[in-house]
């Protein structure tokens, strides 16, 4: 049987023999269906995937994926897939992480493997809490939170995931919601064609240490009020009747407004998500935090101009190989001044 | 002795001697390990065996003329076998009064000094807290002193050339060096290549450098300054082609020679740290040999990165010293549990935390043997000169790819900068460094381990059908399936102990050095097996029965050890810590061995060694 002969893969394809170990409800299921339903649709053999992990409920995600896989140590996984990728460009590296795993204690593995544009995905479980420590507060939970190590509050002020990573200069910056499955769908299958670093922040429920994270955006009555969907080359709309966009004002920032009333679509921006500055999609990405602004999903950022990091060190070891001709090991021992001893 | 020698020195006919040791000192500014380097490597192209001593402080460039500021290079050469860049010098140069402040008091009776007579003005003398001009005051009465107006005779030389007055004073340190040239009977061609090299875009530097060192030499000769001049004939080295190597770089041509001999890529992930980073900048030249070197964002990031380039199927490898070996700690117990071959290299300088960033330790030991959460054990090697660097790089290669397991490779601050003639081997003579990745599906399971070796398959991504997930939990025997069993977790801990300490039956026994029976047995590891075997030489030549054992294998220890141990009455360890070596040899072998411990920041000097050896032996002089 010839490789063309294989049948094509299915979601079967990419489970475990293992059980799945999340507490019931966990808003991670939702996403690890979502992943393992799109890997067979990309064309990818299986064999190339490799999913690593940090620390955290969602880094458990490696043993239910059933391709190469490394659960490796809380914080360090793009850095682990960083290796993996300079050593073999050729494999599909996604890495599964979470608020704490990705913001905590590997915030700087995230924000230097985004800036060298390594060709990995990264996939943000953001719940707003810590879950396998059982319900501290995050570096994305929200001001004042009260939890179990701050009964008084939190008085740290939270990192706002999209905007580090373009902060970053991530050449692929997206954010969706773990019940939203065709929207995580769609965005995961971007993610997938991206070649350069990718991140993508999953908004998650905790049902057990932080219950209706993202309530305010997943209750069906609020989340055509509170939510904003990014389509490239579409207008920015929002609202139950999308009876609100956002416009450009003429200092260059942004307000909403209500359409009718002499402003039409044609005054809104038209999402433009490959611009090759990231100012444009950084606006955007904080938007939320402003009073009357709805929460943005889709593709913030998707610029693929950049080439990616393996790619510029294999061209740096072939364009010297060519210089110099391939390394010499006899010649490289006795370079320099040597003398013969008779 | 020789023709060329009198061709050379002109009319005077040097004097034949059998070794001298020569200290090169000034400011950081001053250029004195570049021209302790060119004094090393003209001797040592000429035949003489070497060992140096590069010592330099941390800071970049502390306040011109202070003593914080001193940098010296010592170089021992000699026409008989060395290994030590010797206790006290025969010729000192100083540019400046805080390098003669720091480094007289090493200066053997009627040695040589060379000093800058330019620099002894008072505000200089101000610099190094000095109140009295040692010029003047007597205090060298005991040394043959030479002031040479080094600054005044530069700039005389260099003065057509159109050089601004600091760009001639750079070229002072080569006018030392013409004259230490001229001292030694040695030619300045090696140096006259070099600066070829070093200004081929700045001919006009060429030129300065070049006169500043042919108007050291020539001022030798005009003025019969010294009235003498030395000759140390070639030593005799057992034949071959030679170079000279300090450990930072025989450790990046040993781990080149490990990629090409294994056939696998090699993945260096490194962060930079005194005395490590010259490991780093030697394997980043080295892109033709498909060398991959990764400047990490941090030391976690250099040994996870190398871990995910293992996993990947490279020879993967990280460089650091302790406080880097320290952040690394928690990602060395992933390698030992994931089974993924690594090899970590930890330059030992003086701590703890930040500690002495330039200056030798070897007080990483315990570090390297424990230094991580549970039961994590980890195979350690050491170096024991600079040359042999190379060779552990290879043997901590192949142990690894071998037994799927990290390694540690421990070197220091001495052997990293040290230089010595490293005799360059054949490729037939370099031992197989083999690897092997699993691609057969059938029956395949991560951790199905090899009945002799005990490693686990080597199944990288990419291989179809050997798709599986590894990671830091608690793995099930076999399958490797996440297990948190008790009975499991014993077994699976034994293992990895088993595996660890069946490479003892890999590795050559520990060969026993001088009296194999007698008195006093001296055990060494890493870069004092120099300077002791020097004291047991010299010991054992006035009849005093010692042994000498170099342990370069720490963990595990090869099978032998126990056995010499009890052929001597009494066992001595040196160690450049408070007694690390000793107390896992106390330990394990239940042996009343005693420590000799320096925590100075520096080598053993000999004269230390001979002390604590007569002490011990009841010989002890009364002087």
């Amino acid at each position: 049987m010839t490789t063309n002969a294989l049948p094509p893969l299915t979601k079967k394809d990419f489970q475990t023999d293992q059980e799945v170990r999340w507490c019931p409800g966990c808003g991670d299921y939702a996403i690890l269906a979502a992943v393992q339903s799109v890997f067979p649709e990309l064309g990818i053999p299986r064999e190339k995937f490799v999913v690593i992990s940090g620390i955290g409920c969602a880094a458990r995600f490696p043993y239910y994926m059933n391709t190469y896989g490394f659960h490796s140590i809380h914080g360090r996984a793009p850095a682990v897939a960083s290796g993996v990728k300079m050593a073999n460009p050729e494999l599909e590296v996604w890495v599964a992480s979470g608020d704490g795993d990705s913001l905590a204690i590997g915030g700087n593995h995230t924000i230097h493997m985004l800036r060298r544009n390594v060709g990995v995905k990264i996939l943000l479980f953001n719940n707003r809490i810590y879950g396998l420590t059982k319900g501290q507060y995050s570096p994305t939970s929200e001001f004042h939170k009260l939890t179990k190590s701050t009964p008084y509050g939190s008085p740290d002020r939270p990192f706002n995931p999209i905007s580090l990573a373009i902060g970053a200069e991530a050449t692929f910056v997206a954010r969706s919601v773990d019940i939203f499955q065709s929207h995580l769908k769609d965005t995961l299958k971007a993610v997938a064609k991206h070649r350069g670093s990718a991140f993508l922040e999953i908004l998650q429920n905790c049902n057990i240490f932080n219950d209706g994270a993202w309530l305010n955006l997943t209750e069906k009555d609020a989340r055509s009020e509170h939510v904003i969907q990014l389509e490239h080359g579409k207008p920015l709309i929002f609202g139950k009747n999308r009876d609100k966009g956002i416009r450009r004002k003429p200092d260059g920032d942004i307000e909403v407004v209500a359409l009718g009333n002499g402003i039409s679509e044609s005054d809104l921006i038209v999402h433009d998500a490959h611009h090759p500055r990231a100012s444009y999609a950084f606006l955007l990405s904080h938007m939320e935090h402003r009073p009357g602004f709805p929460t943005p999903i889709g593709i913030l950022r998707d610029w693929d101009d950049l080439p990616r990091y393996e790619d510029v060190v294999v061209q740096q070891v072939q364009e010297v190989i060519q210089k110099k001709g391939a390394g010499d090991l006899a010649k490289l021992l006795k370079a320099g001044d040597t003398w013969e001893v008779k | 002795m020789s023709t060329v020698t009198d061709i050379l020195a002109g009319k005077n006919k040097p004097e034949v001697i059998e070794q001298a040791v020569i200290r090169f000192a000034g400011d950081s500014g001053d250029g004195m390990q570049v021209t302790g380097s060119q004094f090393t490597n003209t001797v040592a192209l000429y035949g003489n065996d070497i060992a140096t001593f590069p010592d330099y402080p941390a800071e970049i460039r502390a306040p011109a003329g202070t003593v914080p500021g001193v940098s010296g290079f010592q170089l021992h050469f000699s026409s008989s076998e060395i290994h030590t860049p010797g206790d006290s010098v025969d010729v000192l140069v100083a540019m400046n009064p805080a390098a003669l402040k720091v480094n007289v008091a090493d200066l053997k009776p009627n040695g040589i000094l060379i000093v800058n007579s330019n620099s002894f003005e008072e505000v200089d003398l101000r610099k190094a807290h000095l109140t009295g001009n040692p010029l003047e005051d007597h205090s060298l009465d005991k040394f043959r002193v030479f002031p040479v107006e080094l600054q005044r005779l530069t700039r005389v030389a260099l003065e057509h050339l159109g050089l601004d007055a600091k760009s001639m004073d750079r070229c002072k340190n080569f006018f030392a060096l013409g004259m230490c040239y001229w001292l030694y009977n040695r030619s300045m061609d090696p140096t006259f290549r070099w600066i070829d090299d070093k200004f081929k875009k700045k001919p006009i530097l060429v030129e300065a450098n070049k006169l500043a060192l042919k108007a050291g030499y020539s001022y030798c000769e005009a003025t019969e300054a010294f009235q003498v001049n030395y000759e140390i004939p070639p030593a005799q080295l057992s034949p071959g082609l030679y170079r000279n190597l300090s450990g930072n770089q025989a450790l990046a041509l040993g781990f080149v020679t490990a990629s090409q001999k294994s056939g696998l890529k090699l993945f260096l992930g490194s962060y930079p740290i005194t005395p490590a980073s010259d490991i780093l900048h030697e394997l980043s030249q080295y892109k033709n040999f498909g060398v991959l070197t990764f400047q990490a964002e941090d030391e976690i990031a250099a040994i996870t990165s190398a871990i995910g380039a293992a996993y990947a199927g490279a020879l993967a490898i990280t460089t650091t010293s302790g406080p880097g070996m320290a952040l690394k700690t928690e990602a060395l117990g992933l390698a030992v549990t994931t089974e993924l071959p690594i090899v970590v290299c930890d330059i030992q300088r003086g701590g703890p935390s930040t500690g002495l960033p330039t200056k030798t330790e070897q007080a990483d030991l315990l570090q390297a043997l424990f230094g991580r959460n549970s039961e994590a054990p980890i195979p350690v090697l050491a170096a024991a000169t600079p040359g042999d660097c190379f060779w552990v790089a290879l043997e901590a290669s192949r142990i690894a790819l071998k037994y799927m397991v990290p390694v540690i490779l421990l070197s220091d601050g001495y052997l990293a900068n040290g230089a010595e003639p490293w005799r360059i081997p054949n490729l037939d003579e370099i031992p197989a460094v083999p690897a092997r990745y699993e691609t057969n599906p059938v029956d395949f399971l991560p951790y199905r381990r090899d009945p002799d070796t005990l490693a686990r398959p080597w199944a990288i991504p990419g291989t179809p059908g050997l798709e599986h997930r590894i990671g830091g939990l608690e793995k099930q025997d076999v399958t490797g399936n996440v297990n948190y069993e008790p009975l499991n977790h014993e077994k699976m801990v034994r293992i990895r102990s088993a595996k660890v300490e069946a490479i003892s039956q890999d590795i050559p026994h520990a060969p026993p050095m001088g009296d194999p029976e007698g008195d006093l047995l001296i055990v060494s590891w890493g870069s004092t097996c120099g300077a002791i075997m020097q004291s047991v030489k010299a010991q054992r030549e006035i009849g005093r029965k010692i042994g000498h054992l170099h342990l370069r294998y720490l963990n595990p220890l090869p099978g032998n050890v126990g056995d010499i141990l009890k052929r001597y009455r009494k066992v001595l360890v040196p160690e450049l810590n408070m007694g690390q070596l000793l107390w896992v040899l106390r330990a394990k072998f239940l042996v009343n061995a005693v420590g000799l411990n320096k925590i100075q920041g520096r080598p053993f000097k000999q004269s230390e060694l001979d002390q604590k050896i007569e002490e011990m032996l009841g010989v002890r002089r009364t002087s």
